[in-house]
């Protein structure tokens, strides 16, 4: 359902101000959204001054160099550290993003460091990915065929076949694109949103795959795909620079090309 | 975003009710409605602007010709799909609960139908010279 504001055991208040360490010359500010399901307490905005001269050049590095150096009690998910596992997605400097894929020097002033939006909150910066990924599951994400596999045991595909999966296997599912959608804010209980359409869009046009039509019939709802209204805000955010809302277009018109 | 009552597993609550195994027909002529509008609503608003001033008369006469009445009641039922269509997605967009969703969309559907079938049998009326 539409909420044009937080309810009020969501809304954040001023936190605490961690200063630099003496002597630091060059800082800059994070103001980092922290939430502590065990307090009770509302989310609050900490402020942390990091020395920029010690630091790494992305938000990540930032964010792990206060962990470790200002205050231990900042929870985030971070794995690979270069934008390829797609855990340190969050909201910074108002856009959703990996953390190690975002130049510090790509915010003006104090960067702000947010959860994924519209999302349940474990804690801090960790987001409860629970519906996404039971969505994902929902969508089969594997390949399906009623023909045996060739003796050799490759089912193959020509470098053609093979070329339309491009800009769709390269996603990393780390739902940056799915929590900017609008619709997927309102309607996320029964929208798949972009991740998990362009997920289903991988396997819909994967030559080896014989379960397309039964696929296309899982999607025919006007939840679970009709409500992408092509925004845009998927494409715009995503940090590995695919195309979600081109990939839901393609289904929509492979409904449009089975019907007639 | 679940009540924590609710002690479905993850699974069932994403496949909930499963694919209602439409949606593609309400797509498809929003998208057709919408095509056919750009020329009628220019047809439209160029014809009005056009007779702006003169009588009465010269407007039954124009509105009486054939292509006019055909155009005219195209237009209106087209309008009308059209604008019952959207405001169907915008309440399911911004609406949750069940029956007030339900509720508007049928409101929605009977006063866009009956605006239309209105207006047509208005345009006929005159068309006719009834």
């Amino acid at each position: 359902m539409v909420e044009f504001s937080l309810p009020k055991n969501s809304k954040p208040t001023k936190g605490q101000h961690h200063a630099a360490p003496a002597g630091a010359k060059n800082t800059k500010r994070f103001d980092v959204y922290r939430y502590d399901p065990d307090s009770g307490a509302n989310p609050r905005i900490d402020s942390y001054d990091v020395d920029m001269d010690t630091c790494g050049p992305m938000v990540l590095d930032a964010l792990l160099k206060i962990k470790d150096e200002m205050d231990q009690t900042l929870a985030l998910r971070r794995s690979c550290r270069e934008g390829i596992c797609g855990s340190c997605s969050m909201n910074i400097d108002g856009g959703n993003t990996l953390a190690c894929l975002k130049p510090i020097e790509d915010c003006k002033g104090a960067v702000k460091v947010y959860p994924l939006p519209h999302m349940p909150v474990v804690k801090d910066l960790v987001p409860d990915l629970t519906h996404v990924y039971a969505q994902y599951a929902s969508i089969e994400p594997w390949m399906k065929a009623d023909t045996p596999p060739p003796a050799s045991g490759e089912r193959l595909q020509s470098p053609e076949e093979r070329a339309k999966l491009d800009g769709l296997w390269e996603c990393i599912l780390c739902f940056c694109c799915t929590t900017s959608c609008p619709s997927y804010w309102w309607n996320g209980d029964r929208y798949l949103g972009p991740a998990i359409l362009l997920q289903a869009a991988r396997w819909i046009n994967d030559s080896r795959d014989e379960a397309t039509g039964e696929r296309l019939d899982q999607l025919e709802d006007p939840f679970k795909l009709y409500r992408c209204h092509t925004i845009m805000n998927c494409t715009n955010t995503c940090p590995k620079g695919l195309n979600p809302a081109k990939a839901i277009a393609d289904i929509k018109i492979k409904m449009v090309e089975r019907a007639g | 975003m679940f009540a924590p009552s609710n002690l479905r597993s993850p699974l069932g609550r994403a496949r909930g009710l499963g694919a209602a195994k439409e949606g593609l027909h309400h797509w498809w002529l929003q998208r057709l409605t919408s095509l056919a509008l750009i020329p009628l609503t220019v047809w439209f608003a160029a014809t009005i602007v056009g007779l702006a001033g003169s009588g009465y008369e010269a407007f039954v006469a124009w509105l009486s010709d054939p292509c006019t009445t055909a155009v005219m009641v195209g237009f209106l039922a087209v309008t009308f799909h059209h604008a019952q269509s959207g405001m169907q997605v915008v309440i399911e967009d911004y609406v949750s609960s069940h029956s007030w969703r339900l509720a508007s969309i049928i409101l929605v559907k009977f006063v866009c139908y009956g605006l239309a079938i209105l207006g047509i049998v208005s345009t006929l009326i005159v068309s006719f010279g009834a």
